[in-house]
């Protein structure tokens, strides 16, 4: 028996970008509020299980052709490179800065290297949540 | 301010990340991983001369200045573990190479051997407690997938074991940490050293400190060794080399660290109970390495003996036991590799572990047998190979220390180490030759190279201690006066 799950799916499809949107907004907030990479991450990880319980693996796998375990290693990388790059500024290991400008509209806005390693912690826990995921499908 | 002190944990975890992008190119991930190790020995030996020039050197984590930030700390110690860490790893890859296979290579056993040796070299240069819980952490998850990577029957059964036991520990760990963060309010190790002697080492430091000793008793195998033998039992041989030589050795500096740096203020409760188990352990070790037939078995009581062995010099606590155990820890980290890649290379070449199925194995592979003979007397202490200055440092540190029962076990262990190896080297390699020249399988030279390097890092450290010496004797200043420590982390 096929399951009727026109529903589901049609909610999906709009239910995966709030979420996305949540889990970017959640990551961006992390500097100053709760959040960061490593919530946004489960957040925006979340969002690709969602896909990946309504449509099938093969269907969203066609959407985003991505090896997950390449992109928890990518994460991974970013997080110690971003510790390694102060090195080449002659300062200590996992030093931080940050860059800030006033915008026309918005105000004060700022770039900071923290946002490099969120971003590493962000990929890591995406990839790792997914290949976790996946392998568990596998098995069943 | 020094970035090199973090090199040595952050050049295999960053190649070892970036090797995971290499899958299929295994003569890429071979020459990275092989690269990155001796550049990271290289480093390692560039900032031992460093310390002897500047004394200790320190690194605060994104300038956070101690006791605020978390930091690393290079003093001789630290650095000599980290250098033959570094070394022992470079041979093990180097064996493993030609023996491990496609299938595990395939399935990320370079990064995995590169984040278990960057989990050690953390550990080793740390300056904060809850650091070192976190690199034990990255040491033990990277053995996890080592030990049960392959998916044979009997190293799941023996993974589950380990895993089981380790995570119990590390919780223990956790929680010791947190009682010491409760009592005295600092992970920083210097400030809590500092903070402990200002308040007195009371009841219940003591008792945490018991709780420390009882976590690095289960990861050094001090005692608490049942989960030991099976588990470094089931590695293929070159990660099984790595265990050995590596990872009781981490729990053991641990130890020193601990108990020479925090908790060096009650040596009649503390170090008595360290002597004490060292004893039983000397005595349990004996017992296992007498005990069995397989060569892996015998092999791996090795690894407890020394343990207890080492820990007399803790037990002793004495500058001399400190400058003999280093020795000692340089010494066993290269004769354990050795032993364990020769016993590998056995096993491999004959198709059993079991000794009474071996016989004259010295007729068909000479070079194995007289390499596996220095390795026993490098192991019993024979001078002029390398464990006879260790040996003779810490006997003379228990002399001091008046603890002669420990000094008659520390020895009767010598003669049982001889005992349980000799009988390997009698029943397996004299005797009757059992392999024809026709079914002889083929010694390939990629598997006796990494042992010949060993053997000559053994003779080398046995005839000429000197060029280590003022290495070991700045370590062993510095262990036992803690102050110095205190002093390069804590002022500018």
């Amino acid at each position: 028996m096929k399951i009727n799950d026109v529903i589901l799916q049609t909610v999906a499809k709009v239910v995966v970008f709030i979420i996305l949107t949540l889990g970017v907004y959640i990551f961006l907030a992390g500097h100053h509020n709760p959040g960061g990479g490593f919530v946004g991450g489960l957040v925006l990880a979340s969002a690709l299980v969602l896909l990946y319980l309504s449509f099938d693996i093969k269907t969203v796998h066609k959407g985003l052709p991505f090896d997950f375990k390449l992109i928890a290693a990518l994460g991974a990388f970013t997080v110690v490179a971003a510790g390694v790059g102060a090195l080449f500024f002659n300062e200590s290991f996992l030093t931080q800065t940050f860059l800030s400008w006033t915008w026309p509209i918005v105000g004060k806005m700022g770039v900071s290297t923290v946002t490099i390693f969120e971003a590493g912690v962000a990929l890591a826990v995406v990839g790792v949540v997914i290949t976790i995921i996946l392998s568990i499908s596998e098995d069943v | 301010m020094n970035n090199l002190v973090v090199l040595p944990m952050i050049i295999p975890l960053l190649t070892g990340i970036a090797l995971f992008f290499f899958r299929s190119l295994l003569w890429l991930q071979r020459l990275i991983s092989i690269g990155a190790m001796l550049a990271a020995s290289a480093v390692s030996i560039y900032i031992l001369h460093l310390i002897q020039r500047d004394g200790i050197l320190r690194l605060d984590f994104g300038g956070w200045k101690p006791p605020f930030g978390i930091l690393f700390v290079a003093d001789s110690f630290a650095m000599l573990l980290v250098l033959a860490a570094s070394v022992i790893t470079v041979i093990c890859l180097f064996y493993a190479f030609f023996s491990i296979g496609k299938a595990r290579e395939k399935m990320y056993v370079y990064p995995f051997i590169l984040f278990l040796i960057a989990g050690v070299n953390g550990s080793f240069l740390t300056g904060d407690l809850f650091n070192l819980f976190v690199c034990f952490e990255v040491m033990l998850l990277a053995s996890y997938v080592l030990i049960s990577l392959g998916g044979k029957r009997v190293q799941l059964r023996e993974s589950f074991k380990y895993v089981a036991i380790n995570i119990l520990s590390s919780w223990l760990f956790l929680v010791a940490i947190a009682y010491l963060y409760g009592a005295v309010g600092t992970l920083n190790m210097a400030h809590l050293s500092q903070r402990i002697a200002e308040v007195g080492q009371g009841p219940l430091l003591t008792t945490i400190s018991i709780v420390f000793l009882i976590v690095f008793s289960l990861k050094a195998g001090l005692v608490l060794y049942h989960w030991l033998p099976g588990s470094y039992r089931v590695a293929p041989t070159a990660i099984a080399a790595l265990f050995g030589a590596l990872l009781t050795k981490v729990g053991m500096y641990a130890l020193f660290r601990v108990f020479t740096l925090l908790f060096y203020h009650q040596p009649e409760i503390t170090h008595t109970l360290i002597g004490i188990m060292a004893g039983i352990t000397l005595i349990g070790g004996s017992i296992g390495a007498i005990a069995y037939q397989n060569v892996r078995a015998i092999v791996t009581y090795n690894v407890i003996i020394t343990v207890g062995f080492i820990l007399i010099g803790l037990a002793a606590s004495t500058t001399m036991g400190y400058e003999g155990a280093a020795y000692y820890f340089i010494h066993d980290m290269v004769a354990k590799a050795l032993l364990f890649l020769l016993a590998g290379t056995m096993i491999a070449l004959t198709g059993t572990a079991a000794i009474e199925r071996m016989s004259g194995l010295i007729r068909n592979y000479p070079l194995l047998g007289w390499l596996y003979f220095i390795a026993i007397l490098s192991i019993v202490g024979i001078p002029p190979l390398s464990g006879f200055i260790g040996k003779m440092l810490i006997g003379q540190a228990a002399i001091e220390s008046h603890s002669y029962l420990l000094l008659a076990l520390g020895f009767l262990s010598s003669l049982f180490v001889l005992y349980s190896l000799l009988r390997i080297f009698l029943n397996c390699f004299w005797g009757e030759t059992i392999i024809s020249e026709e079914n002889e399988a083929p010694l390939k030279r990629g598997l006796l190279m990494p042992s010949i390097l060993l053997a000559i890092l053994s003779v080398g450290i046995g005839i000429a201690p000197e060029w280590l010496a003022p290495y070991v004797q700045d370590a062993a200043h510095t262990l036992a006066n803690p102050e110095e420590y205190i002093n390069a982390v804590l002022e500018d």
